[in-house]
């Protein structure tokens, strides 16, 4: 098992480096420069400018002083953000987008899952046919028109919550809602399917066989089985729903660190631009692993795959 | 177990959102409560604006900053020599009073001498020489310093390039109250200039002693205008404004705070203004139509204009003048200001924008008294069209249109090469939709054949506009020359430049020369709609430089 874990972690290591290195040529490529001003300096001032943020070298030399500094754990400073380290931005972002990620996260899978569950319990009723509706609409619409129109009803029609804005737990309830439909709508899906599935197989009737009243066949049985594609699903979903919706946090007003992507995107801000982008690969397969791991303890029938390796 | 644990968080969270849900309603209920009949004196009301800024502020170092928030905010915290007023003329501010030499070169400045920074150590002429070297020192790495002090004052340009040492730049302090400023060139409108953001004064020693993290926190910044920051870091998304009771002129400033939270989303923010948590909003063209009925409405026109340019240098139609005559005259720009802008721009005909600067010693606006130079008539259009066909020995004309990619441009776009191709027959226009930096790039390269373009003002003078398209300025980049109107302007900054009613005249007989030659197509000057709340008062837009002043607005009760 630490072998296991090691290699694995050699392999990220590598998955790491991969995209550091092709998002930094990547981003060489992007037009225009981290000047503001550029349409109104003279060649000579950009080059003064330019030369003091290192960026008159040659890219190949770029390269190798930046991921010198990434081996140091530096992820430079913001070219944007007078003097301010890539650090700050990112750990002053991630806050709020990881609190309505994790949010949604929860709220989606858990409704999800019920709903999913009801569909397959009562299949091809009324109740199924409702869920699989709203299953269909929360993975079509997508999660701007949601936020749209949540902001115009409870907020600006009834006044129930604030429109938008950071601060309080208050704030962050419309956000979570709009962000949580997608997941839930996966879930359901994912839950009804593998619902119907697993009830028809051989050792749910040897359970009923045994006389297993109907909620243990369906809770003990029945959904820790359903559960484990979920699983796979949930590992990259928490990950892009944590790391920020620039739709939803522009919609909201939340100082997030999708928004504040999207946007060192549009500048250059070549530091914060790699920061970012580091971050998500990390998380990415950082919970991927997790995940693998997790398998085990899930199902026994992938932790005996494994010792009998 | 797992199953009640399960179901008890589920119900958990949906309670705890009901609950929430409601004390949030609580919360806003509140609100109209306090609109009760006991603001009835004006002194009761609360000296509070509550205002959203569409991005975060990305630097409040006076020799870095390059964007409107950064300007807007600097303006607001810190003081230069002169302040703009209402009427957008340089007002007191750290310098009482300045005197020019016979020559025009040599500008001297008396400072007050009961001004103080934040700290309490007072303002003084060091304090602006110190600050003016910093911006152009090729150290310090700013944008706007070589480009707002070069050519103006004298060595500034060298300093940077690095052929002349840091003292040789032309600011020098004749003790503590007493700033000596020697130019390039006699410059009328440099007090103007001294309003501007990069020529702030900074303190010495409180700067150095924050190193690099100089200017970005609260803690590191040093106030010396009528207002301070107070919870802001570089990266914060909310912020306030408040009341700088050490600034030499407290006593007039009767605003307490101002409360900035960051919304970029138009419809949200037009929602938080309807939901009454902000005092002023922005409206994007496609809120327009929804609120221009608002009692609240308020259109402020800016000083930015926008054009077509045409690049003489690669495609051969637009070489002839005839051809560019025909493309500027064959659009119906009214049509573009009222239907897809829709928010109070005003259609152009020259460059110079309207309420921009007067002719000296009268009240005549600049534009009014130059007239429609260049305006939508199609059938003049046809003509010139004509005439430059023949020219040219052919019967039809490709063009490839550069233009941006936001919503608005690409509407623009499409609209003006349609006008284009409807009205000038033979002509067939490409569309070329790029993002901004890309559309600099080619701009740069002279790879394109019309351009979309803009330009807001530096200071406050024609020059600022005209001098763009000066032969093989760095600006011009569409092969635009003409000696007439090279020597025009040249006069206007040498032999004239102490005589400003003769630098109008030739300003005046420059823009002329400009269209006659079809130089470049104008479209509109830009404006802004805005939801301004009743009690929001004596907020001055100013031409350049920070957009808001404040130091003289206050909240009215409103009945």
């Amino acid at each position: 098992m630490t072998r296991y874990i090691l290699r694995r972690l050699w392999y990220m290591f590598i998955t790491l480096f991969i995209i550091a290195s092709v998002s930094f040529f990547l981003m060489k490529l992007l037009p225009g420069s981290p000047l503001n001003a550029e349409d109104k300096l003279s060649e000579q001032q950009k080059t003064i400018i330019l030369e003091k943020y290192g960026l008159n070298d040659p890219v190949p030399v770029q390269y190798v002083k930046y991921l010198g500094g990434l081996v140091q754990g530096d992820l430079g400073i913001s070219f944007a953000f007078d003097n301010t380290p890539v650090t700050d931005i990112l750990a002053d972002r991630i806050g709020p987008s990881a609190i309505i990620g994790f949010q949604a996260l929860i709220v989606g899978t858990l409704l999800g899952i019920l709903l999913g569950l009801t569909a397959s319990i009562f299949r091809n009723g009324p109740l199924d046919y409702s869920s699989t509706i709203i299953a269909v609409l929360g993975t079509s619409i997508p999660s701007f028109v949601f936020a749209g129109l949540l902001q115009y009803l409870l907020a600006v029609k009834w006044g129930l919550l604030p429109v938008a804005l950071w601060g309080e737990f208050k704030h962050t309830i419309l956000p979570t809602i709009a962000l949580a439909i997608h997941p839930m709508a996966t879930a359901a899906r994912f839950t009804r399917t593998e619902m119907v599935e697993v009830l028809h197989s051989n050792y749910i009737t040897t359970a009923r066989a045994k006389g297993v009243n109907e909620s243990g066949i369906i809770w003990k049985h029945g959904l820790r089985n359903a559960l484990i594609p979920l699983v796979t699903v949930t590992g990259p979903m928490a990950v892009s729903l944590m790391t920020g919706s620039l739709v939803i946090e522009q919609i909201f007003a939340i100082p997030g660190i999708g928004e504040q992507f999207v946007k060192s995107v549009m500048v250059n801000d070549y530091p914060t631009i790699m920061g970012t982008t580091l971050m998500f690969a990390f998380l990415f397969v950082g919970i991927i692993l997790v995940i693998d791991l997790l398998y085990g303890l899930i199902d026994p029938r992938i932790r005996l795959a494994g010792g009998n390796k | 177990m797992k199953r009640k644990l399960s179901w008890l968080l589920t119900l958990g969270l949906v309670l705890s959102m009901f609950l929430a849900a409601c004390s949030g309603g609580g919360d806003d209920a509140e609100q109209p409560a306090d609109e009760g009949k006991d603001q009835a004196a004006e002194e009761n009301v609360e000296q509070v604006f509550n205002l959203l800024n569409g991005d975060t502020i990305p630097s409040m170092d006076p020799s870095m900053a390059t964007d409107e928030y950064g300007f807007q905010f600097l303006g607001a915290t810190m003081e230069g020599l002169y302040r703009l007023d209402a009427n957008a003329e340089p007002a007191e501010g750290i310098a009482k009073t300045h005197s020019v030499s016979e020559d025009g070169l040599t500008w001297t400045f008396e400072l007050r001498e009961d001004a103080k920074w934040e700290n309490g150590d007072p303002v003084t002429a060091h304090d602006f020489v110190y600050a003016w070297q910093r911006a152009v020192n090729p150290d310090t790495g700013s944008e706007y310093g070589p480009y707002m002090m070069g050519g103006v004052i004298k060595n500034a340009t060298q300093v940077n390039t690095g052929e002349a040492a840091l003292e040789d730049l032309g600011v020098k302090a004749d003790g503590d109250y007493k700033l000596v400023v020697e130019l390039e060139n006699p410059t009328p409108y440099f007090h103007s200039l001294t309003t501007f953001g990069t020529f702030l004064p900074l303190n010495q020693k409180f700067v150095e002693s924050q190193g690099d993290n100089f200017a970005t926190s609260t803690e590191t910044l040093l106030a010396n205008g009528p207002f301070k920051l107070e919870n802001w870091t570089s990266t914060a998304s909310q912020w306030n404004l408040v009341k700088n009771e050490t600034y030499w002129d407290a006593a007039t400033v009767e605003l307490e705070k101002m409360t900035y939270q960051v919304s970029k989303d138009p419809t949200t923010a037009v929602r938080l203004y309807e939901e009454g948590t902000v005092d002023r909003v922005g409206l994007s063209s496609d809120l327009v139509d929804q609120y221009s009925t608002h009692d609240d409405y308020v259109i402020t026109p800016e000083t930015s204009v926008f054009y077509l340019k045409f690049n003489q240098t690669r495609n051969e139609a637009l070489a002839n003048v005839n051809i560019r005559s025909a493309i500027a005259r064959a659009f119906n720009k009214q049509d573009l200001v009222d239907e897809i802008l829709n928010n109070g721009s005003i259609v152009a005909d020259g460059l110079v924008p309207a309420d921009f600067v007067n002719i000296p010693g009268t009240e005549n606006d600049f534009r009014e008294t130059s007239g429609a130079l260049s305006a939508h008539n199609v059938e003049e259009a046809q003509a010139f069209w004509e005439k430059g066909l023949e020219e040219l020995g052919t019967d039809s004309v490709e063009i490839e249109f550069l233009g941006g990619d936001t919503e608005t441009s690409k509407v623009m776009n499409e609209y003006l090469a349609n006008q284009l191709q409807t009205n000038l027959p033979g002509l067939k226009v490409t569309l070329k939709q790029v993002p901004f930096e890309q559309r600099l790039d080619l701009d740069t390269a002279m790879d394109y054949d019309i351009q979309f373009a803009g330009w807001g003002p530096d200071y406050l003078d024609p020059y600022t506009f005209l001098s763009l398209w000066i032969t093989d300025g760095g600006n011009n980049k569409m092969g635009y020359s003409n000696a007439k109107y090279d020597e025009l302007l040249n006069e206007s900054a040498t032999t004239l430049a102490r005589d400003n009613d003769a630098r109008y005249e030739n300003f005046l007989e420059a823009e002329k020369i400009l269209f006659e030659d079809a130089a470049i197509a104008p479209i509109y000057q830009r404006a802004m709609a805005q939801l301004v709340a009743p009690k929001v008062e004596g907020v001055f837009v100013n031409p350049f430089g920070a957009t808001y002043e404040y130091k003289w607005s206050k909240a009215v009760s409103v009945e």
